[in-house]
């Protein structure tokens, strides 16, 4: 029996996902996205998600699709509050493409800013960190 | 023991390329997005190279989605999202080729 409950604990992974691909330019966000869900239905843990490259326009707050279109951002942000967790966009790859929050708009004088609430800009460090508390580390790139 | 999963079309050759020489013994091979083409018979000769260690699988919603659930090689095991996370963990790490 106690080797059963060891066993079992055992199989319950922790999870980082790097998500590479702009919404709505490639279908590897869709993936990313489901694989994040289907990971957390199964009961694995997810550490952080870290968005990078064109990832980062995942974080913005103004993208507005059709109502008959998924709303890619607002999932995230729905995910992330039914299960406390980490997205984090990479501040370098966000601020040089116009995805800013308060702080980041401030610095450049930039007239606005636009990250989603539910997400964070933050550096490579937090990537590097969840890699190493991570079981399971997958990339989903465009 | 490694998981690669690829999410680009035969049509990417080196990418392709790239991923199949990188595969070792007892590694897994996923499918994905238009990677999964790559499972139809045309593109057989890609795999003739492989180690026969090397488990082969496809992701079902991608096939459906490109509407060629039937067409694929049946070598390739057709696995749904679960069965990707089941995957990832059962292999020591995941590899991805894009």
């Amino acid at each position: 029996m106690g080797f059963f409950l060891w066993q079992n604990s055992w199989l319950q992974m922790i999870f980082t996902l790097i998500v590479q691909a702009a919404p709505y330019s490639h279908q590897s966000a869709d993936t990313a996205y489901r694989f994040a869900k289907s990971l957390l239905d199964q009961g694995h843990s997810l550490h952080r998600v870290f968005f990078y490259a064109d990832g980062v326009h995942t974080g913005s707050a103004l993208a507005s699709p059709p109502q008959d279109e998924p709303n890619i951002p607002e999932r995230w942000q729905q995910l992330a509050q039914d299960h406390q967790l980490d997205l984090v966009v990479c501040i370098a790859a966000a601020v040089r493409r116009g995805v800013l929050d308060a702080n980041e708009s401030g610095r450049y004088s930039k007239p606005g800013h636009n990250l989603a609430d539910g997400f964070e800009l933050s550096g490579l460090g937090q990537l590097v960190e969840a890699i190493a508390v991570s079981d399971r580390t997958l990339t989903f790139g465009a | 023991m490694a998981l690669h999963t690829l999410n680009r079309a035969p049509a990417d050759q080196s990418c392709v390329t790239r991923c199949l020489n990188a595969l070792a013994d007892n590694d897994a091979l996923l499918l994905i997005e238009d990677g999964v083409y790559a499972a139809l018979p045309g593109h057989q000769a890609l795999f003739a190279a492989l180690p026969d260690s090397v488990s082969l699988y496809v992701l079902q919603p991608d096939l459906q989605a490109r509407g060629i659930s039937e067409k694929v090689r049946d070598v390739f095991t057709p696995i749904d999202d679960a069965g990707f996370v089941q995957l990832a963990c059962d292999q020591d790490k995941v590899v991805s080729w894009f």
